[in-house]
């Protein structure tokens, strides 16, 4: 029994870690978000240099997030990590896709002799602004409205269509959340410019586009957190293991776990609250709360997708093959033995958030801008 | 389980990875190694405060930069390829496999992407010492980023700390340090990272020696050399002595990959170290596979034998000892593997079966046949070859296999030379005039490229058939979707990740030209 209670633990700490890269994650798209406003944000050549500048020295922590969200994730919910990206394919050959076209982007696009040119590489930064967030969006989406697949006695994955992951485009649920996540990762980058760039006019300009950005962000999360509500849920039997569809779900999860719905509830009012000191009382702060927000608001979305017996990744094709964080998940001894590792994580983030300190602790301007000779 | 697929997915498949991993390749051992020489670069620098060296590592890290970009975003699809493309692979081991790539993001990722910030935009926003100490960190980073996927190939080549477990169809992992301290892992890692180095020092080496050639920045391309020089030839050796450990251990847990790559068809005492061979088509045959033959071999006669087994009359196993089995080494043949592995497939389905039945006195009594040693040691460490047709289908390719392995290894000895003579005319102060030698040095710069390719080349194709050895079949592991799916993804990465490599490069050769910032 100990060993029951021991692994069920182990599956929820893995679960939580999961949730914590992914939140990180979507507040990290701040640099995809502000990658899309570059043919728009800025005035002339001079804001656009430091808009790519200001986020070009971050992209690397998201890129890096999402790496290690995909490692953890096939290290502690293996089947997942096999039934998705070996069926999803074109969702995630997508997103890889967008990743890889920006990874070299900011290192070449004001090099000389780069051959393909400046503009073809901000078009990759706005290929994968735009279409990164709304990707991983609608993947995430799936989480909650589930996916055509059904798994062999072998734990192999087939998917039931031959759109391999496309069909989730077809979904209306899926393309809210992926826009809601755009218009996040929109807002965040506009704020993060706000908070590093030390530029009038580029900041004013940022405020507007704030209020353009936030009303479609809150029109299409309101049209999620609504669906999800009223949606039905799939919940796995405690005992066996059984896959039923159970009305409500997910309002029933955040009645019987308060504490998550406190900080999803929690993470909604400082996001906004964030975009409302910065648009009402033109603060630099902003980025500051509507990021924790952000970060709350995802990570509670995320527990009530895996927690509380609901299946993460519900089968469409087949009840029985949906993945539940008790099926799905690595052995006892892998878990623990990650579980070790992943102390070291405060120690990561203590570094990280000192590097990054010890990088903006003076703001961007247009005098660093001619001078730096590591410069995008 | 025993569904036939497509052919063409599986080469697809192993296409658009092969594609993937070489290109990935290409750009990454020069991150392992510059990182290194940047790092000893800037202590230079440090300790004696002389402004000249703080040129020559901002010039290096310029580079390293443009090549730093396109090896993280050829990276990134190399860690979801293992779920898009192999994702019965991945279940069957991602208890083992996926946790040394966790450890990576955690460990080793974040370490190198936060300190390359500083390491870039941080020279006039931190001090000298935290500067410094940030460069160290990406090298160790980089480094370490190699090390746990390192470990994870290591444990395809030699699967090990694992035990099967019949419920969820899966190996598991029993102990994380037998994994982590494999011997394959141990030796592939420092071949690896030293190979990494010795491809660095060639490159830095090289573009110094065109300076010298232009009569330009001679300070600046005299001092890179002797650093390059320096920790070239110190890598250089640690290449030779790491390959040979490799091969050694190769010789044990992968025979047949070490028969091929030397082409040994016959085993015998005595047996001699081709140092340079050509192949040919011979008249025997394996099953129904063509043996090859040479048709001209200089060989150190006896030399194979004292290298894998201590003394000239220990006896090398060569190919048809292992598919035909042979009684006196006790090796048993690989139809006999097949028809054990077959047993223990046919063991795994009936249990699946029963479990699917609710069969539970059926259920209790093949799980006590799988806990047993006997089913484990004799039947079920064979499981991969239920799915091998005919016995020489596990021979991999020979000819790739000994031409990647030969030409490597005359490659690795030709650079302990250029590093050594470089070394020998920088200190008698008479490189500059050596024009021949720095033609040599610039031209050698795809060398290492080449040598570190067909490491990779000859430890993958000479794997073939197995994913993982003995136990699954690249044609098993494949994920099940269509190849028309495959065929377009394949020739998207191709045309872009060749449109980056053309744009790097001239990126690159741009920046040598306009040479070090004043």
């Amino acid at each position: 029994m100990t060993a029951m209670i021991s692994q069920l633990f182990l599956q929820h700490y893995w679960w939580i870690i999961v949730s914590i890269l992914a939140s990180l994650l979507v507040f990290l798209m701040f640099v995809q978000g502000g990658q899309s406003l570059l043919f728009t944000l800025p005035r002339n050549n001079i804001q656009k240099t430091m808009i790519v500048n200001t986020l070009g020295r971050k992209w690397e922590f998201t890129f890096t997030t999402l790496v290690t969200f995909g490692g953890a994730f096939f290290a502690s919910f293996p089947l997942f990590y096999s039934t998705s990206f070996g069926g999803a394919y074109w969702v995630w050959i997508a997103i890889l896709f967008s990743f890889t076209i920006q990874a070299i982007a900011y290192e070449f696009r004001s090099k000389p002799n780069n051959v393909l040119g400046r503009k073809t590489f901000d078009m990759f930064l706005f290929l994968n602004g735009s279409l990164g967030p709304f990707l991983i969006g609608v993947a995430v989406a799936t989480f909650f409205t589930g996916a055509m697949f059904k798994l062999n006695i072998m734990n192999q994955v087939r998917w039931a269509t031959p759109w391999y992951g496309l069909e989730a485009l077809l979904n209306i649920r899926n393309l809210t959340l992926g826009f809601a996540v755009l218009f996040l990762a929109r807002i965040n980058g506009l704020l993060y410019i706000i908070n590093t760039i030390d530029d009038d006019e580029l900041a004013e300009r940022s405020a507007k586009a704030l209020i353009r950005n936030s009303i479609p962000f809150l029109i299409f999360f309101l049209f999620f957190v609504i669906s999800l509500i009223f949606s039905s849920g799939f919940a796995a039997d405690p005992i066996t293991g059984g896959i039923t569809v159970e009305k409500f779900k997910y309002i029933h999860n955040f009645i019987q776990m308060p504490f998550v719905m406190v900080l999803f509830l929690a993470g909604v009012v400082a996001v906004l609250f964030g975009i409302g000191i910065t648009v009402f009382s033109k603060s630099h702060s902003g980025i500051w709360f509507t990021g924790s927000g952000t970060i709350l608001a995802v990570f509670s979305l995320f527990i009530i997708a895996g927690f509380n017996g609901t299946s993460f990744y519900p089968s469409l094709a087949d009840l029985q093959s949906s993945l539940t964080i008790t099926n799905a998940s690595s052995s006892q001894f892998t878990l623990k033995t990650m579980m070790y590792v992943s102390f070291i994580i405060p120690l990561v983030l203590a570094y990280i958030w000192y590097a990054w300190k010890s990088i903006n602790n003076s703001k961007i301007t247009e005098e660093e801008m001619n001078s730096e000779e590591h410069k995008y | 389980m025993i569904d036939n697929i497509d052919l063409s997915l599986v080469d697809w498949s192993r296409a658009q990875f092969a594609l993937t991993a070489i290109y990935h390749w290409l750009f990454v051992p020069l991150t392992l190694g510059l990182s290194f020489i940047l790092a000893i670069m800037e202590t230079i620098y440090v300790k004696t405060g002389k402004e000249e060296w703080k040129r020559i590592t901002r010039f290096w890290m310029t580079l390293f930069g443009i090549n730093f970009a396109i090896g993280v975003a050829t990276g990134i699809i190399l860690e979801f390829e293992f779920g898009t493309n192999w994702s019965n692979y991945s279940w069957f081991v991602g208890d083992i496999f996926g946790a040394p790539l966790a450890v990576e993001g955690i460990l080793a990722f974040f370490l190198e992407s936060t300190f390359v910030a500083v390491m870039f935009f941080g020279w006039n926003k931190v001090n000298k010492k935290f500067h410094l100490v940030s460069t160290w960190l990406v090298a160790i980073g980089a480094n370490l980023s190699a090390l746990w996927i390192l470990v994870a190939n290591a444990w395809m080549q030699h699967p090990v700390g694992m035990v099967f477990n019949p419920d969820t169809a899966r190996n598991e992992m029993v102990n994380f340090w037998s994994v982590l301290f494999n011997e394959v892992a141990v030796d592939k890692f420092l071949h690896t990272i030293s190979s990494g180095f010795l491809l660095a020092s060639m490159f830095v080496l090289g573009i110094s020696a065109w300076y010298l050639i232009r009569k330009r920045e001679e300070q600046i391309a005299k001092k890179s050399i002797l650093v390059a020089g320096v920790f070239g030839l110190l890598s250089s050796l640690m290449v030779a002595y790491t390959g040979d450990a490799s091969a050694r251990t190769l010789s044990k847990v992968q025979p047949v990959k070490f028969a091929s790559m030397e082409a040994l068809y016959d085993g015998k005492s005595n047996a001699g170290l081709i140092g340079f061979g050509i192949l040919k088509d011979a008249d025997k045959k394996i099953g129904g596979k063509t043996e090859k033959e040479f048709a001209v071999k200089i060989q150190i006669p006896g030399l194979l034998s004292v290298l894998t087994g201590g003394d000239r009359n220990s006896y090398v196993k060569g190919l048809s000892d292992l598919i035909s089995g042979n009684e006196k080494l006790g090796l048993i043949s690989t139809s006999e593997k097949i028809q054990n592995g077959r047993y223990s497939r046919d063991v795994l389905t009936t249990y699946k079966n029963a479990r699917l039945n609710n069969d539970s006195s059926k259920v209790d009594s093949l799980k006590k046949v799988f806990n047993d040693n006997e089913f484990q040691n004799r039947y079920f460490r064979y499981f991969g070859y239920a799915s091998v047709d005919k016995p020489e289908d596990v021979i991999p390719n020979v000819t790739a296999s000994f031409y990647s392995f030969h030409l490597m290894v005359i490659l690795g000895f030709l650079f302990i030379i250029i590093f050594s003579v470089a070394l020998f005319l920088l200190f008698n102060g008479t490189i500059s005039k050596r024009k021949w030698f720095l033609w040599i040095a610039l031209l050698s710069i795809p060398l290492p490229y080449i040598a570190s390719e067909l490491g990779w080349l000859l430890t993958e194709l000479g794997r073939q058939p197995w994913i993982i050895q003995d136990l699954m079949t690249v044609s098993k592991a494949v994920s099940r979707i269509s190849t028309g799916s495959v065929i377009t993804t394949f020739i998207l990465f191709a045309i872009l990740f060749t449109g980056l490599l053309i744009s790097e490069v001239s990126i690159m050769v741009k920046q040598i030209k306009t040479g070090p910032k004043h």
